[in-house]
This record gives structure tokens, C-alpha cells and sequence, in this order.
């Protein structure tokens, strides 16, 4: 996607800095129970499975499977390549984390369902963004 | 079940501004122009009205979305109110409602206006081209995960869910497409309708992809609009002109992930709670139902509302809508029957409800469905929200 718009930062808090951050080590940050090893996402000091407070940022493998997408074909605003993938991404270790992403790395129509992924990072400003391209065997 | 505070409601007046894709007055003028039909269709005046409300309240943020809320209007009208309340953390767009029968069931007040004002046709002439993101603004919120990803418009969050719907149904294009085709065909005979020109099933197919797998004509039309009703306590209904549409249930439930990107069920998105419950509510059944004006914001939308409703089987809506004869005017189950959304407008599922009172007063000329419809399911969606009402003509 060459000269692209820029892309939209969210606003960092102190949940979601590991996440939005970690990406400068090559690691993807989702928070995880200590004590039942839930993952909790978007990321929450606190564990819905088993009470815990005790819930901290974790670095995964960065693996995953493509829940669903769609190819966007709309170009939204002015000089915005299309078509575009946008998808969710489960991770490798829980079903129920789901992120938002752009798929890279692959010809839009090359995407499938449970195509497997893996996490790269683009940095833009203080975020570096978690993209997924296909992982290639 | 008499102990369901919504069975002590009723509809009991509409009103609706011009709807146009560019309108010649103001937002607050339509809004004035929607509630002082409503006021006058219900036989009451403004001095009856005690109690009003919106959804989602006023965002002065220039996109149009919802651009009035109560204490404009309540200035403009001059209203004296007990209770009153305007947000959008509820139930969808009937949140508005189901708060009315609250404060009702609370002796606050008897007599809602209820109104929602839009003025996204406008707005987008201007510089808010699409809906979700400001470019040099940093997005907070739960729609701070998708903002990286060029996610300028709810179409593409939606297309998410409804690409895996596709990818589970199986439905095809030409199935989906049915439901653009059965709406500009009930908008041909509805005088307030935007788009009133038929359109083929090649038509449909032809039109632009958007979001796969999403196409023009299953996105809503943005206008420049405003819809009211008028919710009364039962006994106070019993009295005025019009017969009483009776809120015979609601379906108000957050039994989900309240969030757009971990949703449960993404290809149903939060709607089969939110039936159930209006289900249990109730002792009458999906096959009691007339006519249903369904969410369309987005084509599948209405499509996961004839499943989650029960009209028929879960992934049994391809077959239900093929050929579109059952959901026509003049079918087992007529949709949308003045165009919905799609054709007629985004008035955000009140004219949906509009529209369903429009039908069960008989008053909807040419596109009036035959036999004397009393029964309407209405709905409405989002990703992680729904809400439901099924109301019933005495």
C-alpha cells in the first residue's frame, strides 16, 4: 500500500500501551490472567473467568487464523489504494481474542478463512501497529 | 403477562418530515415539523406531552448523525415535562423507547414524544465524507482497535460479520440481492421515498462493491429527515383517536461481549438474545406476525432478523428470500414495506416504525398490504447491539 493515507493512531491509555507499544521488541502484547491463564482482550485489569485482579500484559506467539474479512473496494478518501483487506485475527493461543487488522504482504483475493497468519509491525509516530501477512511454510 | 410495563403502552401518533437528500431547512425545522405530527396525529397538543426522548442525543460534531436532542427541542417546543432522557448507551435505537415505558411504568409522565433526526445528506456534501474516522484526530474508544485499519465506515465493520455469515449460509449474491430489489419495489409506491425507480436483480449485481460482501444497494441512503411517535400509557390511549398499536413486547438484552471486535456470535451479531427475550414476553409466536420492518441499515441485516426472529430456520433466509415472493407486499411475510432504508431513507429504524404504524392504521395507500394487517415485528442492529418490539393494533 504505497503512499497510502496516513493511518488513524488510537489514543493510548495505560491498558492498552503494551499492546500498542510492544510491537518496537517484535512482540504482541495481550493481557493474560496469572493465576487461570485466561487472555483478555481488549485488555482489562481484570479476569472475567476467575476473579483475578492480577492480569497483565503477555507476549504471544503472534500467530493466528483469519476469522473473517472483507476486501474493501470503496477508496473513502482521497488517494486510498484499493482494494484493501480488513480482518480479524484470532490468536494462536485463545479463540476469543480477536484483533483487528489489515492483511498484509498478500494479494487481496489470495485471503481466505482460517488462512493462518503471523504479526509484523508497522510504526507510525509512538504506535507500532500489529499488521498479519500469511504465514508462508 | 400482564406484569410487562410495555403491555401499559401504546403507540398512539406519527409524524415524519420531508425526507430528501438535501434538505431546504434546518435540522431542528424538521424535528419541530416530525413531532408536531406525531403530537397532532395522536389528537393531543404540545401541552400533553409530558415526557419526551431520543436516541442517541445530540452530537454536535457536524456528521449529521444526530444533530438534535432533547434540550433543543424541548426549547423550541416550549415542552413542560416529568421526565425526559436522550443516549445512545442502550438497546439501539428503540433504547428511546424502552426508557419511555420505564418512565411511564414509573407514573413520570403519560404521554412520550419520541423522535430521531438525521442530517447525514447534508453533512456529507461538506467535508464529512465518511463516517468513522478524522484524519489528525486520535480515536479512543471501542472503535480505537479498528481506527490503524482504514476503517472509515461502518460498512466495513459490518461487512466483517456478514462475510462470515456468506462464508457459513452459503447465500448467494443473486439471494442477498432480493432484498434491494423487494424494497425499491415497495418504494415505487411510497410518495416519501428517496429512490422510487425500480431495480432489477442485474441491477443489484451491478452495482459497486463496496466491502465484500457488501455492494451499493445493500447500504442504507444517508438523507436529511426527522421521524416521531408519540408512546402513551394504555389507559390514555384508549381515549384518543387512533387505535392503540400496544407494545405487546420489547426485546432490550445485553446477554453478549459488549464490543465490536469480540463479539460472540459474529455472524448473528446480538440479535438472537434480544428476540428470545421478546419471545418470552409474549404469548404470540413468529407465525402470528403480519408484516416486519426489519433493520436495514445494511441488507443482511434484515436477512440475520428473518432467522433470529424465526421466520424461519438459522441459515434458512437464503431460501425464505429466493425469489423474493414471500417477503413482496403481497406475500407470506411482507418486509419493509415502504422501502425501508435502503430506498426510502435512513431514519434509523424509526421509520421503520413509521412505517409499521402506518400499515396497521390502514393508511398506506397503494402499498397497503391486504387483509388487515394488526401484527409487526420491528427491529433494530448493529454489531453489539439490537433491540426488538413487537406491536400489536387493537
Amino acid at each position: 500500500m504505497t503512499q497510502a493515507p496516513a493511518r488513524i493512531l488510537p489514543v493510548i491509555d495505560r491498558d492498552s500501551e503494551a499492546f500498542w507499544t510492544w510491537g518496537v521488541d517484535g512482540k504482541l502484547a495481550i493481557h493474560r490472567c496469572a493465576d487461570c491463564a485466561y487472555f483478555v482482550h481488549p485488555p482489562v485489569p481484570f479476569c472475567p473467568k476467575c476473579d483475578s485482579r492480577d492480569v497483565m500484559p503477555h507476549a504471544v506467539s503472534g500467530r493466528g487464523r483469519v476469522v473473517t474479512f472483507t476486501v474493501n473496494h470503496k477508496s473513502w478518501v482521497p488517494d486510498l489504494p484499493v482494494p484493501y483487506v480488513l480482518a480479524l485475527v484470532a490468536i494462536e493461543e485463545q479463540e476469543d481474542v480477536r484483533i483487528p487488522c489489515n492483511i498484509v504482504d498478500c494479494a487481496p483475493q489470495g485471503v481466505i478463512f482460517d488462512m493462518p497468519v503471523e504479526v509484523v509491525f508497522e510504526r507510525v509516530e509512538d504506535v507500532w501497529i500489529p499488521l498479519f501477512r500469511p504465514v508462508h511454510s | 403477562m400482564t406484569r410487562f410495563a410495555e403491555k401499559n403502552t401504546a403507540i398512539t401518533g406519527v409524524g415524519m418530515s420531508e425526507v430528501s437528500r438535501g434538505a431546504t431547512k434546518s435540522a431542528l425545522a424538521l424535528t419541530v415539523d416530525a413531532a408536531l405530527e406525531a403530537i397532532a396525529d395522536a389528537g393531543l397538543t404540545r401541552a400533553d406531552i409530558d415526557g419526551f426522548a431520543t436516541w442517541p442525543g445530540e452530537r454536535a460534531d457536524g456528521s449529521g448523525f444526530s444533530p438534535v436532542g432533547c434540550a433543543a427541542l424541548q426549547d423550541a417546543l416550549r415542552l413542560e415535562v416529568g421526565w425526559y432522557g436522550g443516549g445512545g448507551e442502550a438497546p439501539g435505537q428503540y433504547g428511546a423507547v424502552f426508557n419511555a415505558i420505564g418512565a411511564i411504568a414509573a407514573g413520570l409522565c403519560r404521554n412520550v414524544l419520541i423522535f430521531r433526526t438525521m442530517y447525514e445528506a447534508t453533512a456529507r456534501k461538506s467535508s464529512y465524507a465518511n463516517s468513522l474516522l478524522r484524519e489528525g484526530q486520535r480515536q479512543a474508544g471501542p472503535f480505537s482497535w479498528y481506527a490503524p485499519y482504514y476503517t472509515y465506515a461502518a460498512a466495513l465493520q459490518q461487512a466483517l460479520f456478514f462475510n462470515l455469515y456468506v462464508h457459513k449460509s452459503g447465500i448467494t449474491p443473486e439471494q442477498v440481492g432480493q432484498i434491494a430489489v423487494n424494497q425499491r419495489r415497495n418504494a415505487a409506491l411510497n410518495p416519501n421515498a428517496i429512490y422510487k425507480t425500480p431495480i432489477t436483480l442485474d441491477d443489484y449485481l451491478a452495482s459497486p462493491l463496496i466491502a465484500t460482501p457488501l455492494r451499493l444497494y445493500d447500504c442504507d441512503v444517508p438523507i436529511d429527515g426527522a421521524a416521531a411517535i408519540i408512546v402513551s400509557r394504555m389507559d390514555i390511549a384508549r381515549t384518543l383517536k387512533n387505535p392503540p398499536i400496544r407494545i405487546e413486547a420489547i426485546g432490550s438484552s445485553m446477554r453478549y461481549r459488549n464490543s465490536w471486535t469480540q463479539l460472540d456470535a459474529l455472524d448473528t451479531q446480538a440479535q438472537p438474545k434480544v428476540a428470545e427475550m421478546m419471545w418470552g414476553r409474549t404469548d404470540l409466536k413468529s407465525a402470528d406476525v403480519d408484516i416486519a420492518q426489519l433493520y436495514d441499515g445494511f441488507s443482511f441485516h434484515t436477512i440475520n432478523w428473518l432467522e433470529n426472529f424465526g421466520f424461519c430456520e438459522r441459515y434458512g433466509a437464503k431460501d425464505f428470500i429466493e425469489g423474493g415472493t414471500r417477503i413482496a407486499l403481497d406475500g407470506d411475510l411482507p418486509v419493509n414495506t415502504g422501502g425501508g432504508a435502503l430506498s426510502g431513507g435512513r431514519l434509523h429504524a424509526y421509520g421503520a416504525v413509521h412505517e409499521a404504524c402506518t400499515q396497521l392504521w390502514g393508511r398506506a395507500g397503494k402499498r397497503q398490504v391486504s387483509g388487515d394487517p394488526q401484527i409487526c415485528a420491528t427491529s433494530t442492529s448493529g454489531g453489539p447491539l439490537a433491540g426488538a418490539m413487537l406491536l400489536v393494533r387493537d
